[in-house]
């Protein structure tokens, strides 16, 4: 009889609860779908709802920028707006989507973009943009996807070769010995190795020896994302030329001479030369403000000049009630003067070509990352790509004494499982 | 006597002044029923849907457009064949190797240093006890961060390593097993026997690697953040037990050692398998470490499933796989469980001297029924 009693209580109190949040759930999806805002002509809605902004910001100087600039247009527009700096971006925004309230516009990076899409959290918006011609084309095909410009770029950043000018000169070096290919780069690396310290350095990383892979004509999958060509010959060519210098101590990976990025040992001296973007400038300023350095553009490979590019995009959440203040926003974000504003704030280069006179001009000593945008490669955007790249760069921790007609070929089942037949 | 005294209570409750007595009871633990079945019971079913779902991370995982599809993210992680399976079976590798050393080692050293700090000799007996226990109050993330330092290449241990002339590793930077670098084989590619076949898209070769040199680091780690907790607990049972045994097995001329292993450490008994069984779950569930110290570097040596769970759900977005994971470790943790539970289950003498025990129970039996009016 007790027992009796106990189930059936029990099993009443299950059903309320699991009632109550089917009945929350559906609530979410309803409000979500009308929210009490109207659609406008092009299929945004539009409402007087408070935006929210959510980012995941480098650090203060970045925060405050956009706080600023935020809080400019809010004035401006008699809308209110908030930002938000996430800790942890994609767990903050993954939540926000499973929980129906999401911010309003927030960071897309590029290998979260395909899946957000996927799953309809994320309003391609792009083609609605005043300015959306005066975007660099190669960060519209980055943010493009099954043919549809999905967000604005944010800013960008390129690698390109930093050296140390101190150690360039003791080691007898001048302004004509600048690497220009592979194997200028080879000997200069051989000149400035001397005991506890190694010539050139950067990640374990796709997103640094991809470079290499860039200017040996190599790709991991092609240009319009749809076919993956991680094992090509070009690609063997760059690793085995990486490995033979990581092997003969002239290139290292910065873990390896104990440092936890490229900027950390250029900072502290244990390479002469490393292979980073833009954002190694802030870190140099504020931690190692006495290293002097001069930035070139990386060395030309088999198949000439290559780089990689790195950006984010300004998402706008499917779900948001006031989609056409967003779309606002995001133009006032990206129009060149704010653009130059946050370029002065936080180091990135203007995703606009409108800014990108202004810019060089502003900083003439790091035109080369600028310059590498004119051959630069992007981040590959599939959904699942995140999974394969950092299973790539795994295995690119033991280049040293692997082999790279191997790592490509497993990198190439595993992309093609992503990418699709 | 024993066993049907609460046959007799429960009839009696039905009726008389205790009627309705049930109907309180329940009244009064609703609230916490309620929460934990709000909280606890119900967040538990959905994950588990979520694992039978093809849910992508919009909205409510009840909604209508998210339909059941089986045991597709099951076989993803166990016969994908793909990304998935190797990254699941790297993730069990890894986590094997660290329970496989880590419960033993914490065991063992918990025990050793409750039995220090227990003698009554021993002086200052306070501070050993608050030192030993004092990592394990220190929060998880601080120690990790202690640890990314003192296992830095030019860190303390590196150091110290060096006096005794030892080159030591790049700690968090290996990944190089350390069974293979005692074999001598650290990085090289192994014999084709067991290379050539494979268990979860790892090969038996690498199965067989032991853990990374980071994570013997993190392996290290754990052993001295919980051997404190668990000091406490043998502490707590040492104090129970009786000098009687003791003295009386030391009055049949039982040395030390003797005492210890076979007066001491069965008397143990409950307070070794909470420690065990508190070992393992800890163990198999070893998230926070990973999170803040390698994020599953150098070459994913140091991925857990408990890790690999988070990640394929928050990063890569693959939700019913990150809960399938998440209910894979559940069970193994049950497995492990249910097995330690076997294996240390009351026995009344060991298989070796159970004939003549049972002879002598028997007899002494046959002797008091003789003795009985």
């Amino acid at each position: 009889m007790k027992r009796h009693t106990a189930v059936r209580l029990l099993g009443a109190g299950a059903l309320a609860a699991t009632a109550a949040l089917v009945l929350a759930g559906c609530g979410q999806g309803f409000a979500g779908d009308s929210g009490g805002a109207s659609d406008s002509d092009d299929g945004l809605t539009d409402s007087d709802d408070p935006i929210r902004v959510m980012i995941g910001s480098s650090g203060e100087a970045e925060t405050a920028a956009v706080e600023d600039a935020v809080a400019a247009w809010a004035a401006d527009e008699g809308v209110d707006a908030e930002v938000v700096a996430a800790t942890n971006l994609s767990q903050e925004l993954a939540q926000g989507f499973a929980a129906g309230s999401p911010p309003d516009l927030f960071y897309l990076s590029t290998d979260q973009l395909a899946g957000f899409v996927e799953n309809g959290s994320v309003r391609a918006y792009g083609d609605l943009l005043d300015n959306k011609d005066d975007f660099y084309p190669s960060l519209v095909a980055n943010f493009t996807v099954d043919g549809e410009f999905v967000c604005a770029p944010k800013d960008f950043s390129t690698l390109a070769l930093i050296i140390n000018t101190t150690l360039w000169e003791q080691a007898g070096l001048t302004e004509a010995d600048i690497p220009t290919t592979w194997d200028e780069l080879a000997t200069v690396a051989q000149t400035l190795t001397t005991d506890g310290r190694v010539g050139l350095a950067f990640g374990a990383e796709y997103q640094r020896v991809g470079a290499f892979m860039a200017e040996a004509g190599g790709r991991l999958v092609n240009e319009d994302g749809t076919e993956a060509v991680a094992d090509s010959p070009e690609n063997v060519e760059a690793l085995t030329y990486v490995k033979e210098h990581l092997a003969d101590g002239t290139f290292a990976f910065a873990a390896d001479v104990g440092a936890g990025w490229g900027g950390e040992a250029f900072g502290k001296e244990l390479a002469a030369m490393v292979i980073e973007g833009n954002w190694i400038t802030g870190g140099l300023s504020a931690d190692y403000p006495d290293v002097q350095y001069t930035v070139a553009e990386l060395p030309a490979g088999p198949a000439g000049e290559g780089t990689l590019q790195f950006t984010n995009c300004w998402g706008m959440a499917a779900d948001s009630p006031n989609q056409e203040g967003v779309l606002d926003l995001v133009e006032y974000l990206t129009d060149t003067q704010q653009q130059l504003a946050f370029s002065d704030a936080f180091g990135p280069m203007p995703s606009i070509e409108s800014a990108a006179a202004d810019w060089e001009q502003a900083n003439p000593e790091l035109a080369p990352f600028l310059a590498g945008s004119a051959y630069a490669i992007g981040m590959p955007t599939n959904v699942g790509v995140g999974e394969v790249l950092t299973d790539f760069n795994a295995q690119l921790e033991s280049l040293a004494t692997g082999d790279p007609q191997q790592i490509l070929q497993t990198v190439q089942s595993n992309l093609e499982a992503v990418v699709g037949g | 006597m024993a066993t049907a005294a609460p046959a007799s209570h429960r009839s009696r409750s039905s009726g008389g002044i205790r009627r309705g007595e049930g109907a309180a009871g329940w009244l009064f633990t609703l609230p916490i029923v309620v929460i934990l079945g709000l909280f606890l019971f119900i967040p538990v079913l959905m994950a588990l849907w979520v694992s039978f779902s093809d849910w992508s991370g919009r909205g409510s995982p009840l909604s209508s457009t998210v339909s059941f599809i089986g045991l597709d993210n099951y076989a993803a992680i166990t016969t994908g064949g793909g990304l998935a399976e190797r990254n699941f079976g790297i993730a069990l590798r890894n986590n094997a190797w660290y329970v496989l050393l880590v419960v033993p080692l914490q065991t063992a050293l918990s025990l050793f240093l409750a039995v220090l700090v227990n003698r009554a000799v021993l002086r200052g007996r306070g501070f050993f006890r608050t030192a030993f226990y004092f990592p394990s109050v220190t929060s998880s993330v601080a120690i990790t961060v202690l640890w990314l330092f003192l296992f830095s290449t030019t860190g303390v241990i590196n150091e110290v390593l060096s006096w005794i002339g030892i080159a030591g590793p790049n700690w968090f930077n290996d990944p190089r097993g350390i069974v293979h670098i005692a074999l001598g084989a650290g990085g090289e590619p192994g014999p084709a026997a067991l290379t050539s076949g494979q268990f979860l898209g790892v090969t038996w070769w690498d199965w067989l690697a032991g853990p990374s040199v980071a994570m013997t680091a993190f392996i290290l780690m754990a052993v001295f953040t919980t051997s404190g907790t668990f000091m406490l607990l043998f502490l707590a049972a040492l104090q129970n037990i009786g000098a009687e045994l003791s003295e009386a097995a030391m009055m049949d001329g039982a040395n030390a050692w003797q005492r210890f292993w076979l007066i001491t450490l069965p008397q143990l008994r409950p307070t070794l398998f909470t420690v065990l069984t508190l070992g393992l779950i800890g163990c198999w569930q070893v998230f926070d470490q990973i999170y803040t110290g390698t994020q599953g570097a150098p070459g994913k040596t140091t991925i857990t499933p408990a890790y690999l769970s988070y990640t394929s759900a928050f990063t890569d977005q693959q939700w019913g796989i990150g809960a399938a994971i998440s209910f894979i470790l559940f069970l193994i943790i049950i497995v492990f469980t249910v097995f330690q539970r076997w294996a240390l289950r009351e026995r009344a003498v060991s298989m070796r001297r159970r004939r003549p025990y049972e002879q002598a129970v028997a007899a002494a039996a046959a002797a008091r029924g003789k003795e009985a009016p």
